[in-house]
């Protein structure tokens, strides 16, 4: 890049008008070469993010033989491996128990994870700050960390391993990740729409309802996302808990096993990944407002 | 913390009506913070005691556990053989994966604020990879780095380049599971692209009639702007890497042909132990060989780890705990 430029003047497109001084031409000819460079470096970026999901599809349509072959497209489209791979025994309650794990979980998250949020942005207690040391320490904390005493207590003195049970049961009783990015967005509501409420006759829980909640909608959406995200792709824990009981089996647990009893048909697993897959994209396309902003939240706004 | 500095004697006895208000005050905040103070007694406190408690005893999950001192901990720092391979594969990945991240992040960042034409597609294009589950990134990257018939090997073949082993091979596992992640930085872009845009463009003007290049606008106006971030992205990044678990697992399951299923028995590692994560160490001893203690052991190594870089971010980062009074 030229130090001719600033970055504001590349906000406009390049244009060739006529009767330009000797000058001003090579202005804009920096201008017009600066322009093809950034795009192709993002053409070229854009290849390496877009590929895999092409080659993922392209190989999903192929026949069993040719997904042994070292071929990249497809002789003839075969549309039904998806079909097939929906009718494999189980896939439909992988769905089930998927959508089970991460709607209830979700909802329970958002109803427990919203009132202590703002009790922690808001309420003036003893303790407030080391109770917010101890969200973040949970927040980072890896899961395996507490696992094996969890699996005891689940498994040995609740009887319900082998069900999804005790990782949506814990989602009552709030999220670290939850509340923390939560308490960010509360604290940069104003206070004097509370006070006001309660000038009003509110009580603290009503000015949560009626007052707070509306501003934090893009907030909420965000932590609804993220938390359905996060059981969407949980593997860890249906792996500790429901590996024994296929019957509890969810996408991603049995998405790997699929690899297994289709041992060599590449095929059908990425017709499979690409089922796993498809969910997650297409309610991104609905939804990206609130992707970027809980993600720029959890980075910026700290 | 102002209520302790007031010593209680000499606080003035408050009023009936105030003492009721502050009674109702502390209920009230009881109520709101109830189902936290429930979760983190029962799901994070209970069992980090009870994790110590499991390290010195010897406990296979079946018949009652017995005291065994520091024999667990002894085990697993001088014959578990999976220990100190986890423990430099999680040094390497932390060291040039999360380098490479931070990095490749930034620079797609950087690229993102300068692309004027087609800016939706290309900031879709770079960000849906991040939202892919991990297990099915996996496999995916599983079948493109496929050494035999996978497209990477196939390209890389046909343009005359040599064809690495990927997940099959030790020395190129690792760089696999670096690439996987390179595809799904998408979360660091958005971040870096958010905190680029915030940077005051006078700043940029006021280098350019200095006559700074692009570099020197770079390293003295850009990077001092950002280095916040620059900084959360390393410590997240080392707190994620120190979590590591789904993608090297299915990575090294898939390569090695033993996948799915419940009761398949699984050497960890895959291929020569070089895929190995410490989360991965707790399931293998904790789960396959029913060491709960070791399992333990390892748990609160993890969590030695883990809160050593929290304490880096809370350090770096007190922001998060700022109120506005």
């Amino acid at each position: 890049m030229s130090n001719l430029l600033i970055d504001r003047e590349l906000d406009a497109p390049p244009t060739t008008a006529p009767g330009l001084t000797a000058a001003g031409r090579a202005v804009r000819r920096t201008r017009l070469l600066n322009w093809v460079a950034v795009h192709a470096l993002a053409l070229a970026a854009a290849l390496f993010f877009v590929l895999p999901f092409v080659f993922v599809f392209l190989t999903a349509l192929m026949s069993d033989q040719q997904a042994l072959t070292r071929n990249l497209w497809p002789d003839s489209w075969h549309w039904e491996n998806l079909r097939t791979v929906w009718e494999t025994p189980g896939f439909l309650t992988w769905w089930k128990n998927t959508l089970l794990y991460a709607g209830l979980g979700t909802a329970l998250t958002l109803l427990s994870s919203i009132p202590v949020a703002y009790a922690l942005a808001r309420f003036k207690f003893r303790g407030r700050n080391f109770a917010m040391l101890l969200v973040i320490s949970t927040m980072m904390l890896p899961p395996q960390v507490v696992i094996v005493p969890m699996y005891l207590f689940w498994a040995k003195q609740l009887h319900l391993s082998g069900t999804l049970w005790p990782l949506i049961i814990p989602m009552a009783f709030t999220d670290a990740f939850s509340i923390f990015l939560l308490r960010q967005f509360l604290l940069t509501i104003p206070k004097e729409y509370v006070d006001a409420a309660k000038v009003d006759g509110c009580s603290d829980f009503r000015a949560l309802v009626r007052v707070i909640l509306p501003m934090a909608k893009p907030a909420i959406a965000a932590v609804a996302l993220f938390q359905f995200f996060y059981c969407w792709n949980d593997y860890f824990g249906p792996q500790i808990y429901a590996s024994e009981n296929p019957a509890a089996w969810t996408l991603s647990y049995g998405l790997e096993s699929f690899k297994g009893a289709h041992h060599t048909n590449w095929n059908l697993t990425m017709a499979a990944t690409l089922l796993v897959m498809a969910p997650v994209i297409i309610l991104f396309f609905f939804a990206q407002k609130a992707f970027i902003e809980g993600v720029t939240l959890t980075g910026v706004k700290g | 913390m102002t209520a302790t500095t007031i010593a209680p004697a000499r606080r003035p006895a408050l009023s009936e009506g105030l003492r009721r208000k502050r009674r109702q005050e502390r209920l009230r905040n009881l109520a709101f913070l109830s189902p936290w103070l429930i979760g983190v007694s029962i799901f994070f406190l209970y069992p980090l005691v009870s994790t110590v408690y499991f390290s010195f005893m010897k406990y296979d999950g079946f018949t009652a556990p017995t005291w065994v001192g520091l024999k667990n901990w002894t085990y697993v720092f001088t014959d578990y053989p999976f220990f100190w391979p986890a423990l430099r594969n999680t040094l390497w990945l932390v060291i040039v994966m999360v380098t490479l991240r931070v990095l490749f992040g930034l620079g797609i960042g950087l690229l993102i604020t300068k692309v004027k034409t087609g800016a939706g597609f290309f900031r879709t294009a770079f960000y849906l990879p991040y939202l892919a589950p991990p297990v099915a990134a996996t496999m995916a990257f599983a079948f493109l780095l496929n050494p035999g018939t996978g497209p990477v090997n196939n390209i890389l073949g046909s343009l005359g380049l040599p064809q690495p082993g990927w997940f099959s091979d030790p020395h190129w596992s690792k760089p696999a599971l670096t690439l996987l992640a390179l595809w799904g930085i998408g979360d660091l872009m958005v971040i870096f692209m958010a905190s680029l845009l915030d940077v005051p463009q006078e700043q940029y003007e006021a280098a350019s009639l200095d006559g700074a290049g692009w570099w020197q606008r770079f390293k003295f106006v850009t990077l001092p702007n950002i280095q916040p971030i620059v900084l959360f992205a390393v410590i997240t990044g080392v707190i994620q890497t120190m979590q590591y678990y789904t993608q090297p697992l299915v990575a090294g399951k898939v390569a090695s042909g033993v996948i799915g299923g419940s009761g398949q028995q699984f050497e960890p590692g895959y291929p020569e132990k070089s895929t190995l994560t410490l989360p991965q160490l707790v399931y293998h001893l904790g789960f396959q060989r029913f060491d709960t203690g070791g399992a333990c052991v390892i748990a609160l190594v993890l969590f030695g780890l883990a809160m050593v870089f929290t304490a880096f971010l809370m350090r770096r980062g007190s922001g998060f705990l700022a109120t506005d009074d």
